[in-house]
Order: structure tokens, then sequence, then C-alpha cells
């Protein structure tokens, strides 16, 4: 009996051991980043745009981002709802619903250089899309759009079938019952889903480097053909390339900024969650 | 709560628009006017971008949009004109050619190729045929060049890329060597540049244009791989850099090769390091 | 009758929507295929060198190198990661859970470029003065994306732990057994498909993960086979990033390269379809 005692003492022990691990190797980068980046934001750093690669602030690289994310929620979140509302009130359950999931599933799947690789043989040069605004939005939204598809599918999903119900038997007709009562009760879940796709989004590189810009441009673009700057691979080039102290320390500046955005979209996101959560005593993912 | 969303998702779309159309405000004058884009190279890139922006100044109608994305996708976007003009620094391969046969080069500034160490390393001078050794994997230790005793780490561009094969063309080709498997590869000469800066056992070759006092440049056979040097033709280790038009500049992209060409557009070549033509 | 005709058109509509996915996929796979089926060949796919400049393509060593890399930094996040979840489940106290849970949650998905900065800042220099050779190596690779899968594995075999019902623990405790009896009979077999599915979902993002690896594992001229953890090594992102914007296009080198998206696109597709035949559904779909 001792030795099992013993024995769950050392397990439990292990069990602290590899939590603190995690948490440690999680926490070190994020105050890494914080501590040696704070001194950065300032004022100058995020209002100007950057010149001869190293100077100058990060202004077009934050607005090119938000736009390029713009311009992928504007194709990803309507398609997304659309098809969720599709999924979950009029899919029939048969070989095309199912043939509809497998495919959200796949995409869900796919590596971003994948859809990168694709961005710049089908937009860029195929569509004549070039390196632009429009191609880097674009790849970003097939992306993420099966994340948007699956979080609105379930906030419609938890949406309890008595409000349709009370809806149809005041004589409103199916899809007056959608946009008024399921999409309505589910609209935190769905922009909570919207949220995290949004978050997704903002960081990834690979896709925006083949298909949106170089990341040094110090222009914003006037017309959704033109080159977008935007911070992640700003923080690329900047990172590998600089070897100079300003260099270094605008790409600190430039991780924090990207971090702070992730995290404020991600808290953001889970205030609604709860909120939502608490409000119609349902979980949801 | 669908107000608080609402609201903020508004703030941001107000902000995002003020942002794009505060470049917007400048008032009209005449002179040309219409729009271009050019992509290509990153070496030219920065050429570009200070080109462009002089010129925007000039004529405040024309609107000029520089991107990237390596003499490869220049080229091919030029060729499929979803792009007015392409820069590259290396030459157009045979397929290209075939593939889009009226491509028209224009040199528009001149590169070198140098040799780079780490500042801290006592070397300062190398034979073309030990640069050829040492990428050819035969000599891995410095002090077989005379210089302290450790290992060299080797670094290089990547295939494709205009450097390497002006480096191999002039350095490597002479001994009929290739570049060895333990070369690290970094794809932009920005990050030869800063591998060597951080590593004292570092050796690469690196674009002249990307020179500055965090490596140093060791000179060859006793020629300083200095921009008077180059023109002279002392230093041997020179290739072109290429501004691609397709059938014939219009009139906007032959504006923009004219200014390339002058003397402010040289200017330009001179400040960023490069090596002026004409 | 006009109310049916627009309730239709909207069906319609909404169909037309949720196909998008269909007609998207199935451009990546035309175009992916398109650009590089006439790369694939027996030399490719079983040729030892690449080496563009001579025109050879073999893509084995690269392939390896890939599983190497994603197995390895796999393992460190499995002997971590499930652990740790096993602690939150069954261990920790409700508050210090809810506070770790949430903040581990909020750094799924963490932008894979902070990561990559971060090891070539910190990461490699440690190892290059601690350990030796040059730094860039696969062992910072597999530091770097344990800690980018890490999240994942923690939060979803987490869920899966939870989800066992607590009157199977009551029933346990109540026959004498321990607690980590009780973990080890009965909480983990119960939660061994989400378990499961994490892993192997970690393991296909690791795989498809590019910026990250890109910045640390140092990528040589010619790729050989790995024989040390401080060997550098180039997997099938980092080749596909670094070569393709000087590529000529419609070259063999750069079908070659939309011929390796095709490899991995094939590697992925499969670990995802075995997480699903795994999972069956059991879990919250949350990754």
């Amino acid at each position: 009996m001792v030795t099992e005692q013993k024995k769950e003492k050392i397990i439990k022990a292990f069990l602290y051991l590899t939590t603190s691990i995690s948490i440690i190797a999680l926490l070190s980068i994020v105050i890494y980043i914080v501590i040696n980046g704070a001194y950065m934001i300032t004022p100058e750093f995020l209002t100007t745009a950057p010149y001869k690669f190293e100077m100058g602030g990060i202004f077009p690289q934050i607005i090119g981002t938000l736009l390029l994310v713009g311009v992928c929620m504007c194709f990803a979140g309507p398609m997304g709802v659309l098809a969720a509302i599709y999924l979950t009130e009029y899919a029939p359950n048969n070989i095309i619903t199912k043939t509809l999931r497998f495919f959200v599933e796949s995409l869900a799947g796919i590596p971003s250089i994948i859809i990168g690789l694709f961005g710049l043989a089908f937009l860029v040069y195929y569509m004549h899309f070039r390196i632009s605004l429009l191609s880097g939005g674009l790849a970003l939204g097939f992306m993420i759009l099966p994340w948007t598809v699956r979080a609105s599918e379930e906030a419609i999903r938890a949406v309890p079938f008595s409000y349709r119900e009370a809806s149809l038997a005041l004589g409103a007709s199916k899809w007056q019952t959608i946009k008024n009562v399921s999409v309505q009760a589910a609209f935190p879940g769905i922009i909570t889903g919207l949220l995290l796709g949004l978050g997704k989004a903002i960081g990834e590189t690979a896709v925006v480097l083949l298909t949106a810009g170089s990341g040094l441009e110090s222009f914003l673009p006037r017309s959704v053909f033109e080159p977008v700057a935007s911070l992640p691979v700003y923080l690329y080039m900047i990172a590998t390339q600089g070897h100079t102290s300003e260099a270094y320390t605008r790409a600190y500046g430039a991780a924090l900024v990207l971090l702070m955005i992730f995290l404020t979209i991600n808290i953001f996101a889970s205030i609604v969650r709860n909120h939502y959560v608490k409000k119609h005593k349902v979980r949801f993912g | 709560m669908n107000k608080l969303f609402a609201v903020i998702i508004a703030i941001i779309l107000f902000l995002t628009i003020i942002g794009v159309y505060s470049n917007y405000s400048k008032t009209p004058s005449s002179g040309p006017s219409g729009s271009l884009n050019i992509a290509g190279s990153t070496t030219v890139l920065p050429l570009n971008q200070e080109w462009a922006r002089l010129l925007m100044e000039k004529y405040p109608n024309l609107r000029i949009s520089v991107s990237g994305g390596g003499s490869g996708n220049g080229i091919k976007s030029v060729g499929l004109e979803i792009i007015d003009i392409g820069a590259a620094s290396r030459d157009i391969k045979e397929k290209e050619f075939k593939e889009y046969p009226d491509l028209e080069l224009v040199t528009v500034a001149k590169d070198s190729v140098i040799i780079a160490v780490h500042p801290s390393n006592p070397l300062s001078d190398i034979k073309m045929k030990d640069i050829a050794k040492i990428y050819a994997g035969e000599i891995t230790n410095f002090k077989d060049l005379g210089g302290l005793d450790m290992e060299i780490n080797l670094y290089s561009r990547e295939e494709g890329s205009g450097t390497r094969s002006a480096f191999e063309d002039i350095v490597l080709k002479k001994f009929d060597v290739e570049i060895f498997s333990k070369a690290l590869i970094k794809p932009s000469n920005g990050e030869l540049r800063a591998a060597v800066s951080g590593d004292n056992q570092g050796f690469t070759y690196l674009s002249i244009g990307y020179l500055d006092n965090s490596v140093k440049a060791l000179s060859i056979d006793g020629v300083e791989p200095t921009i008077e040097n180059v023109k002279s033709g002392d230093y041997t280790v020179v290739r072109s850099l290429y501004l691609i038009t397709k059938s014939g500049p219009s009139e906007l992209e032959g504006l923009f090769i004219e200014f390339a060409l002058s003397p402010e557009g040289q200017t330009v070549v001179d400040e960023q390091g490069y090596i002026t033509v004409g | 009758m006009r109310r049916q005709i627009r309730e239709k058109l909207i069906e319609r509509g909404l169909f037309g929507a949720a196909s998008t996915s269909i007609i998207i996929v199935l451009l990546i796979v035309l175009f992916m295929v398109l650009e590089g089926c006439s790369a694939i060949n027996f030399n490719f796919l079983f040729g030892y060198e690449w080496n563009p400049s001579h025109e050879k393509f073999g893509i084995v060593t690269i392939v390896i190198s890939t599983f190497y890399i994603g197995l390895g930094a796999l393992a460190i996040s499995i002997c971590i990661g499930i652990p740790s979840a096993i602690f939150l489940s069954e261990y920790a106290h409700e508050t210090i859970r809810n506070i770790i849970k949430s903040s581990v949650e909020m750094l799924v998905g963490i932008p894979s470029i902070v990561l990559g900065f971060f090891g070539l800042i910190v990461l490699i220099p440690l190892i290059r003065e601690n350990i030796g050779g040059r730094g860039e190596s696969i062992l910072a690779g597999w530091i770097i994306l344990s800690i980018m899968t890490l999240p994942h594995i923690i939060s979803l075999s987490e869920d899966a732990m939870r989800a066992v019902p607590n009157s199977f623990r009551e029933g346990s405790v109540a026959l004498g057994a321990t607690k980590w009896q009780t973990v080890i009979k009965l909480i983990l077999p119960n939660a061994k498909s989400g378990v499961l599915a994490s892993i192997i979902l970690g393991m296909s993002s690791a795989i498809g993960e590019t910026m990250a690896v890109l910045m640390v594992i140092g990528n040589p001229n010619i790729p050989w086979i790995p024989n040390s953890i401080l060997d550098q090594v180039r997997v099938m992102t980092s080749t596909i990033v670094i070569e393709i914007s000087y590529a000529v296009w419609g070259s063999p080198h750069q079908q070659s390269l939309f011929a390796i998206g095709v490899v991995l696109f094939i590697f992925v597709a499969i670990m995802t379809s075995i997480a699903r035949i795994v999972v069956k559904g059991e879990i919250r779909r949350k990754w």
C-alpha cells in the first residue's frame, strides 16, 4: 500500500512537471516577444511607412493585413454562413450532403502552402489577378472557408427547435424563419466562429507571401489589383534578412503587434462565446 | 450585444477606408497619367521602388505599383501581360523565350558578386581557385587558406537565383565544380548577409549591393571588390539586372525605363550600391 | 405560389453557396495536378538526389526529412501534452484548470511566423553555443513544431478525457483503485479515439507547416538523409517556398515543386482520413 501511495506521488510530480513545461514553453514565447517588443510600440512606429528596408514604421503593413482579412472575410463570411444554413436547415440526409461535408472537411485539411501554390497558379496567373490584394484575400478566404462553415453550422444547430416551430406556427415561411429566428439566435455564435477564422487568417504567411506582395510595400493599394503589404510577410522579411539593430527592433515590434491583434481577436471571440453560453445554456465549439 | 458588434465593425471599416484614401488626396496636375505594374526579382526591387517613388513625385497623376515575387514570377507575369514591366536578375532561359518570344530586355544596372566573411575573420584575400575548392567542398577549414583553425560554414542562394547563376557562371564553371551539398540555402541576398554577419565561421558569395560594414568583403586574387574596379574591368564577376517588357515598351513603360537609365535614375543605382550603366 | 418559387430559389442559392467548397477543392486538385503531373515519375518518387541544376528531382530525402521532423516534434508534444491533459482533466483544481485551459486554447493557432522568429532569434544561437553544430538543425525544428502542436494536443485530448462520464471515475475509486490506476485503466481507454485523433491531426499540421520550420532547419543545397539531430534538413514545404519564386515557369523544376505539393497533399489527406475514421464523430469537432 505504501508503494502504491509512493507511486501515486511520483506520478503526480511527473504530471506537475510536464504541465509546467508546456505552460512555460508557451508563455515564455509570448513574454519574450512582449518584453522585447513593448518599447517599439510608439505612435511613430505604428503610423509611418517603412523605408530603406529596415527604417520607418509599419502602418501600411497593419492596414494591409486588415485589408487582406477584410477581403478574405467578404468571401468566406457570407459563403460560410450561407453554406451552413443550407447544411443545417435544408440539406437532405443523403449522398449529396455527405459529399458536401466531405469536401468541407477536405478543404480544412489542406496545408496552407498548397493553398498558396494554388493561389499563384489559379488566381495570379490563370485569372490574371496578379500578385495583389484580391489574390491574397481570396486565397486566405479559401483557407478559412471550412472554419466559417463549421462554426456557423454548430451555432445554428445549437438554436433550440422550439424557436423554429414557434415561428413556423405563426405562419412564417421557412426562409423567414431562418432569417429572423435561427440566424438571429445563432448570431453571436456565428460571430465567434468568424472571429476565430479571422485569427487564423491574420497570422498566415505562406499564402500571403506567394499571392499578395513582398511585405515591404510602403504604399497602400488603391485598388484590389495592387500588391499589398502585410504584417506576417514583413516580419518574415525583416527577421530573416535584417542584420542591424534597427531591423531586429522592428521585427520584435511587428511580432508583438501581430501577436496582440491575434490575441485580441481570440479573447474577443471567447468573451462572445461565454456570454452566449451563459445566455442560452448551450455548449458549442 | 449586436449593436456593439455593429459599432466595432463599423469603426474598423471606417479606419480602413480612411487609411486607404489618405494617400489619395493629392492634387492632380498636368503630366503623364495612368498606372504601371512592376514585379519580379527581389534584387531589383529596391531600385524599382526608389525609381517609382521619384517618378511619382515628378508626375503625381502617375500610379506605379511595385512588388517582388522573384525573377521567375516577373518573367512569367510580363509574358502573360498581367503586369507591364518585369524585373529579372538572371537571363531569360531558353524555355521562357520559347513561350514568350517577344520579350524585350533592357539592362538598367549591373551587379557584381563578392565574397563575404564575418568581420572578425582575419582573412582578407582569397584566390579564385580556392573559392571554387571551398564551394566544391574540398576545403572545409579556414586554416587551409592561412586563416584561423575553424570550420567553414558555407551559404548559398537557391537554384534559379540570378546571384547564384552569376557566381556559378563566372567562378565555378571555370574550375568545373558545383556547389556542394552542405551549403545552406538562403532565399535572398539579405538573408545571406544576415547569416554571415551573425556567424563568425560563415562564408558566402553576395550581391555587391548588399555589401555593408556588417560583413567583410575579401579581395579576389588581390583585386578589391570595389565599384571602381568593377567598372575598370579589373574585378570580373559582373552580371546584368534587367527590366523586361512585352513586344516593346509602351509610352508609360518607356517613360519608366528612360527614367531608370537617366542620370537621376542611375544616381539611385549608385546609392543602392550597384554598378551604373551607360 | 410566388412565395413557393422564392423559397425554391433561395434553397437553390444556398445549395450553390454550399457547393463552393467542392468547387474550390476540385480546382485545387485540378491545378496542382495540371502543373505537377508531368513531373511525377519513377525518378521523382524514388530518386534520392534533389539537385535542380542537374535536372535531378528525387524527393526521397526530402520526404524522409519531413517525417523525421514531423514525427520527432510529435513525440515531444505527446510526451508533454498528454500528461498535461491528464493533469488538467483529472488532477487539477477546477479554477486552475480553467485558467490553464483557456490560456492554452488562446494559443491554438498562434501565428507560426512568430514561433519561427522566436526560434531564429533565441533557439538557434542557444543550440549553436550550448550543444554545437550550426544551430539551424532538426532539433530546432522539433522544438518549434512541438510548441506549435502542443496547444492542439492538450486542448483536444483534455476534451476527450473530460467527456468520460464521472460515474466511471466514482465506480473505479469505490472499488479501491488509485487515481492513476483509474486514469490508465478507465479514462485513457475511453478517451482513446479523441486522443488519437488529436495526435494524428497534430501530425498533419506539423507536416503541412511552412514558415516556422523553414526559418530554423537550415535547408542545405542538396539534402541528404540526416544522421544526427544537429544536421540541417529540407522538408517539402520549405523546398517549395524557397525555390518557387525564381524557378523558370513551365520547366521541370517548377513542375517538380508543384508535384511536391501534390505528394504533400496526398500524405495529409491520408492522415486526416485516418483521423476521421478513428474519431467517427465522437468528440466535438473543433480543430
